[in-house]
């Protein structure tokens, strides 16, 4: 029995989490949500240089050929730290596609240029405002030619490529275009979480190529979603850390009434509730990590499991954090409210917690748990 | 990360699978059983069934083999106890001997006391209880009076013990009585093991919510205890008493009952409204929520094992258990019920019913026993997130100074 990270990864982890505190990540995110410039390229660099982008990219194509667990350790210090990079867009969406769905041909050139930053991959499924499902996709595909438009895409104006979720005659399926192509065109659109850039893509006659057979795109969009979904809870736990971490301090520090307002017993039970959430999220991560990285048939179930519990922890972890600083809390000099940006951002990115809520229950009912 | 056991873990667990499979039967349903000890045929079944283990050497098997042990690691127990629930056996009645008693016992008894108690323990042949709350000390454990006075070689008890599981059958007792109430509150206790036949020893059931009697009241008059069954000195009787409750905080662990596999098996049949209740969108979001909570215990659990079996102390997660499933059994209890709408009331022979309609009365006790929610809350908020004390109104005080409204 051994539910848990290996030293090495632990050891990788430590490395990340000095990193990204001697960059001073959190002030880069505030840089980047102030001055709208969508992400910072420097510490984008660092990563690349560091080899991040690679983790899971087989050696062969100059990657570290290491595992889902290594990219799991990484993802919790670049939720932490709040990392303004389009390292989710690029690593646990498109370089997972491409890794997972990939012909051999993409592999060989994509591979290669996601490790060294030269091709930045996103992912465009949205169009209207509503949830996205294999009914109501419009954008259309006609012989690898692509029109319509996305919305709420991540990253889009430093991303080279995007995952296309389209339309064709014969189902839903999943194309690659080249954001260089002269009819796509992005515009910026003003979101919750300015520190993390969205836009929408309108792709006019755009040549694409497809992944994946064209009739099975929703399930290998669906697959994709599900692994990211792990990732994705990772930086959610980082980031309920990271708000705990500063409502335990601030609750020491901070006095009312001639005592530290850390003693009175209605912030401990608050903290202590973020405690119990925090936890309970962290566990069902780590067995959403094992079922990733063994691609379990549990995968599904785990993935779920993991986004809904470490959506809740961070809903609430980032919002009593703000509660326990009071007045504070409320200010734009805090930087409470940036992890109570990102804990909404990334609790509707991949869909929303309902729809996760029932993505769950839809896989307990295929594999009936009782 | 794996789930397998180690080698030497998988051994052990062949070991302990096949002394099973000789002696016992598999569960059928994983209904949790409603042992009802004050049955003379259910105390003689799991009687019989402990001196079976203890005789293999199953009964305490992480005692030193003087006591009736075989000298198992904790990932040893918790492969044994895994593999135990598999099985259809009795439970339930020598926990708070074996998880409380016999551990205060093991540290603080003098060797000749140890020969005599811990064996018979073990074996189920003696009984033992815990003998802590009072009626005005519940979640404030320190604040009990009963009083203790020494006469010559022995102690004089006076005063009134509640929430006593089991008394009635017990052999033995742990107690915690008071022995100086004019120095400081938790300064002014001391601990002694009690032979519950003594004379002066009144028992009272308790009639719960739930209609059954688990728990007793305890009256003490004049009860003679000698001196050599004091456990640690005078005066250290808190310092006894916090290892036995932290003992009991681990073995309180989950609250056990109707939980989100049951809640989703009904939703499956239960008519709402002329659908099954699985459609219904607010039934699906609640048991996804369960199904959460419950993984996330599991899975936490599951870290802690792994801490075990490398041989490290786990942290501090396992603290969350008792507080997240008794809230949980409550609200399935209730979603249960609900689900009935207006024959929801009523008592009926369906088991699913009967399941959630426990769970319903059951859980208000769960969110008390071993530690109120809010003192769990307490322990996580200054123990694990090392946050400081409420100031005090009973420390630097004479016991008898401090005050106590009109409990």
């Amino acid at each position: 029995m051994n539910l848990d990270f290996s030293d090495d990864q632990k050891f990788l982890q430590e490395e990340a989490r000095k990193f990204l505190e001697k960059e001073n990540s959190l002030l880069r995110n505030r840089t980047v949500l102030e001055n709208q410039s969508y992400f910072d390229q420097e510490l984008w660099s660092k990563i690349v240089e560091l080899g991040w982008t690679g983790i899971r990219i087989p050696e062969e194509f100059d990657g570290l050929g290491l595992g889902h667990l290594e990219l799991c350790v990484i993802a919790e210090e670049l939720g932490r730290f709040l990392a303004p990079v389009p390292f989710s867009s690029s690593v646990y969406l498109f370089t997972e596609a491409i890794i997972k769905y990939g012909s051999e041909e993409m592999k060989k050139d994509l591979l290669p240029k996601l490790v060294s930053g030269d091709v930045i991959g996103t992912l465009a499924v949205t169009e209207d405002l509503f949830a996205p499902s294999q009914d109501n996709i419009k954008l259309s595909c006609e012989s690898g030619k692509i029109n319509g438009k996305k919305i709420a895409v991540p990253d889009a104006s430093i991303a080279t490529h995007a995952l296309v979720v389209a339309k064709s005659e014969k189902g839903i399926c999943l194309q690659i275009a080249d954001l260089s192509h002269e009819g796509v065109s992005i515009e910026h659109q003003e979101n919750i979480d300015e520190s993390r850039g969205h836009f929408s893509i309108t792709f006019d006659g755009v040549d694409t190529q497809a992944i994946g057979d064209d009739i099975s795109g929703w399930d290998i969009y669906e697959s994709i979603i599900n692994q990211a979904a792990v990732l994705f809870a990772y930086e959610q736990i980082g980031g309920s850390q990271a708000s705990l971490d500063m409502a335990v301090n601030y609750a020491k520090e901070r006095y009312a009434f001639g005592r530290p307002i850390g003693s009175y017993q209605a912030i401990k039970h608050k903290l202590a509730d973020m405690y119990i959430a925090l936890t309970l999220a962290k566990s069902n991560c780590y067995y959403a990590a094992w079922a990733l990285s063994t691609d379990s048939a549990d995968l599904p179930s785990a993935s779920a499991t993991a986004r809904v519990s470490a959506i809740k922890a961070y809903q609430l972890c980032s919002q009593e954090n703000i509660q326990t600083h009071g007045g504070n809390g409320f200010t734009w000099e805090y930087d409470c409210h940036m992890f109570y940006r990102r804990s909404k951002l990334l609790s509707l990115n991949l869909g929303s917690l309902s729809n996760w809520r029932e993505k769950l229950v839809t896989s307990l009912e295929q594999s009936n748990i009782n | 990360m794996d789930f397998n056991d180690t080698k030497e873990e998988a051994k052990f667990r062949k070991k302990c699978r096949d002394w099973l499979e000789k002696n016992a039967t598999y569960k059928e349903d994983s209904t949790p059983q409603n042992d009802d000890f004050a049955n003379k045929d259910k105390m003689k079944a799991a009687k019989a069934w402990q001196k079976k283990k203890y005789d293999a050497g199953w009964a305490m098997l992480h005692w030193p083999e003087e006591y009736g042990g075989i000298g198992a690691s904790s990932m040893e127990r918790i492969i044994w106890a895994n593999e135990e629930a598999k099985f259809d056996v009795p439970k339930g009645i020598f926990e708070i001997g074996l998880g409380m008693c016999g551990p205060v016992m093991m540290e603080y008894a003098s060797e000749e006391q140890k020969e005599r108690y811990l064996p018979p323990m073990a074996e189920g042949k003696e009984i033992w209880c815990q003998l802590f709350s009072e009626p005005s000390a519940g979640s404030d454990v320190a604040g009990l009076r009963s009083k203790a006075v020494q006469k010559g070689d022995k102690w004089i008890i006076n005063g009134q013990k509640v929430w006593t599981s089991g008394a009635h059958f017990s052999d033995y007792g742990i107690l915690v009585v008071r022995h100086d109430p004019g120095i400081e509150k938790h300064k002014g206790m001391t601990f002694f093991f009690v032979d519950m036949k003594s004379p002066g020893i009144e028992i009272k059931p308790i009639k719960q919510i739930t209609g059954g009697s688990s728990f007793n009241e305890v009256y003490f008059t004049d009860v003679e205890i000698p001196d050599s069954q004091r456990l640690g000195e005078i005066g250290d009787g808190w310092k006894v008493a916090i290892t036995t409750l932290m003992n009991e905080r681990l073995a309180v662990g989950d609250a056990g009952g109707a939980d989100v596999e049951d809640a989703f098996r009904w939703a499956k049949t239960q008519d709402n409204l002329g659908e099954p209740l699985l459609n219904n969108k607010a039934a699906r979001e609640s048991i996804a929520d369960w199904y959460c909570e419950k993984s996330g215990l599991k899975n936490t659990k599951l870290r802690t094992m792994s801490a075990l079996s490398r041989g490290d102390t786990p942290g501090p997660e396992a603290s969350i258990t008792k507080i997240v499933s008794a809230g949980k059994l409550q609200n399935i209890g209730n979603f249960g019920i609900d689900s009935l709408d207006m024959a929801g009331m009523l008592r009926t022979d369906n088991n699913d019913v009967k399941g959630f309609q426990n769970a319903w009365l059951g859980a208000p006790g769960m969110r008390i026993a071993g530690g109120t929610d809010e003192i769990l809350r307490n322990i996580i908020a200054e123990r694990v997130l090392g946050l400081p004390q409420d100031p005090r109104a009973d420390k630097g005080v004479a016991f008898k100074d401090i005050p106590s409204g009109n409990s």
